[in-house]
């Protein structure tokens, strides 16, 4: 289910803007990977490079390899959509589907790959939505509008929706960013359980978070405004958060940046 | 506490009223100890509050302009009635069935079967047509083109709804008119069967004709709502549809139209309104008879608007009170039309609002 994600020298550009410069990382299987760093500093752009969500936007681009077990997701004839469907992604804001209900969120992408069996579809509605721990909260109103739940229950029906195809990689951007302290709890709870099906990469602002849940530990920095941003240490966690190589990243950490 | 603010404006503040406030605003600089009246926030008693306000004005005049509303349409309505009644009742046919329309003889005879049905006809083609072809270039500004062509695009087509209706008129029936009973005798020999294409001729002035030119007219207006409502599409909702490896087309699928649905619906009802009430248009290139058909190809067909503008002029006392019951019709038509418009939007209500 889980596989290895490897970056080498990886720039992604916005336009002639250099968002993030030689990006060189190696992501194990079933692991918690945290980004953290600076508003700016590219981490976000990095994150979204791994799914080929950077491109989305117009005239940005990426040099560089960037392999999911040895396959370079950037050849020039790797379909896109396949690409996305192995590495999902949860946004900063809960996004359900304003027009669909809690059901027809969790299964919106299995509906997306043509699965039409209603039983099918059943089974993995519940099994995303119980592996979401969001179950036991909404199987009693599945109908009802998904963006009517609350902003954790929100979130955690977007990482079911992402779960339930299966995709190898979960890439969370500011996952809790906008959700209060107990809808945190839950979700980091979550990732703990989801660590034992899928690699899980997450860009956080909060570095007690980043502490909490993850493996390792990556942090992205710039020198300044308009510089690209470059990964300056990246480690087990622990080490990061207890001794550092690095100084800037021992500024970050004791919050004595910039 | 002790820095108030050396700013003029709010010193007077209190029961002056607005303007007053700025002509006795010269005490520019004054140091606190000086002031006679408390400034804004605080310092003595609180200023009363004023009676007459730019609040009450601006309240009494919007609550005056949404009552004009109401009290335009009920007059409207009544108008329609107290003309019609008197018309309707000098009718010795069944005004809803009969399909004539001599209401000036000395035995007034007329019935709106064959109008409103041309009316419908001729509307319900011009949606058909124009609205697939409204959502592709709506959905075409929006998501595929790019944005130095979609700008100028968007405007030619709004200039489109800015052509006047005569104008469309005269150019189908000029222009139109010769290609669309081309493709009417073909339709008439390949699927003559059906009933609407079917018929011996002659070809040409048909319903067709009318609904083709009625489509053209409402294109830009069903183009430009739509294209305002699919850019409301919440940027992370298209997002996430990408993210769950939709392709472009999957992604409009699953997060611009279900979004916009309301929206286009509103649109077409507009677009629809607007065929319903075109007048001159279809008085140009409808063939004006008096028969109830289906058909949609032969020379033929009527419409409510067209035959007020075609026979007011001759009309009499009777005439004209017939003329003015058939536009009660078309009010009433158009009315329907648009609830169920609103009761469709409404039934999905609580998936939009909390949208938001």
């Amino acid at each position: 289910m889980a596989k290895r994600i490897e970056a080498s020298n990886v720039s992604s550009y916005y336009g002639s803007f250099k968002a993030i410069d030689n990006v060189s990382m190696t992501v194990e299987p079933k692991t918690i990977t945290a980004l953290i760093g600076p508003s700016g500093c590219g981490k976000s752009t990095f994150l979204r490079s791994i799914n080929r969500m950077h491109e989305v936007l117009p005239n940005a681009r990426i040099e560089g390899r960037l392999t999911i077990d040895d396959q370079n997701i950037y050849d020039a004839d790797v379909d896109i959509t396949a690409v996305r469907r192995m590495i999902g992604m949860v946004f900063q804001r809960p996004n359900p589907f304003p027009t669909m209900s809690i059901y027809e969120n969790a299964v919106a992408g299995l509906k997306l790959n043509g699965v039409k069996k209603r039983s099918v579809l059943d089974d993995a509605a519940e099994k995303s939505l119980r592996s979401a721990n969001l179950w036991d909260e909404v199987k009693d109103r599945l109908d009802r509008p998904g963006a009517g739940l609350s902003g954790g229950q929100q979130q955690r029906l977007c990482i079911a929706r992402t779960i339930a195809v299966e995709p190898q990689v979960v890439l969370m951007d500011e996952p809790c960013s906008a959700l209060d302290p107990i809808s945190t709890l839950a979700i980091e709870d979550l990732m703990f359980k989801l660590k034992d099906s899928f690699t899980i990469i997450i860009v956080t602002h909060n570095m007690q978070q980043a502490a909490r849940v993850s493996d390792k530990t990556g942090f992205f920095s710039i020198d300044k405004t308009g510089d690209p941003g470059r990964l300056i240490e990246y480690d087990y966690t622990q080490k990061i958060f207890s001794n550092p190589s690095q100084k800037k990243t021992e500024d970050y950490i004791t919050g004595r940046f910039g | 506490m002790g820095d108030y603010p050396f700013r003029s404006e709010n010193a007077t503040a209190g029961d002056l009223g607005v303007t007053s406030r700025h002509a006795q605003g010269a005490g520019y600089g004054v140091p606190p100890s000086r002031y006679e009246e408390p400034p804004i926030g605080g310092g003595g008693a609180l200023p009363k509050k004023s009676r007459f306000s730019m609040e009450t004005g601006f309240r009494g005049v919007s609550t005056a302009a949404g009552t004009m509303v109401l009290v335009i349409i009920v007059a409207i309505a009544i108008f329609l009635i107290s003309q019609a009644i008197p018309a309707i009742k000098a009718d010795s046919e069944n005004f809803l069935t009969y399909n004539r329309w001599s209401p000036n003889e000395a035995v007034p005879a007329f019935g709106i079967a064959v109008l409103a049905l041309g009316t419908l006809l001729s509307s319900i083609i011009a949606l058909l047509v124009a609205v697939p072809i409204a959502l592709a270039i709506a959905l075409f500004l929006t998501h595929y083109a790019p944005r130095r062509l979609a700008t100028p695009l968007g405007f030619v087509i709004d200039l489109l709804a800015a052509v006047p209706s005569v104008v469309f008129g005269l150019w189908g029936r000029d222009l139109l008119q010769e290609p669309v009973r081309d493709f009417s005798v073909w339709l008439n020999h390949y699927f003559g069967w059906l009933p609407i294409f079917g018929g011996e001729g002659p070809f040409g002035q048909s319903i067709m004709l009318g609904g083709l030119v009625l489509s053209i007219m409402v294109l830009p207006i069903v183009t430009s709502l739509s294209r305002e409502v699919f850019q409301q599409t919440p940027g992370m909702n298209e997002e996430a549809a990408l993210a769950l490896g939709a392709t472009k087309w999957e992604m409009i699928r699953v997060a611009v139209l279900p979004y916009g649905k309301p929206g286009v619906i509103a649109a077409v009802m507009l677009g629809l309104g607007r065929a319903l009430g075109e007048t001159i248009a279809l008085a140009l290139t409808l063939g004006i008879t008096w028969e109830i058909s289906f058909n949609l190809i032969q020379t033929g067909g009527n419409s409510i608007a067209a035959n007020i503008a075609n026979s007011f002029n001759e009309a009499n006392d009777t005439g004209r009170g017939a003329l003015i019951a058939s536009g009660l019709v078309l009010f009433a038509i158009t009315l329907i039309v648009n609830m169920t418009a609103r009761a469709i939007i409404y039934r999905r209500r609580e998936f939009r609002d909390s949208a938001a």
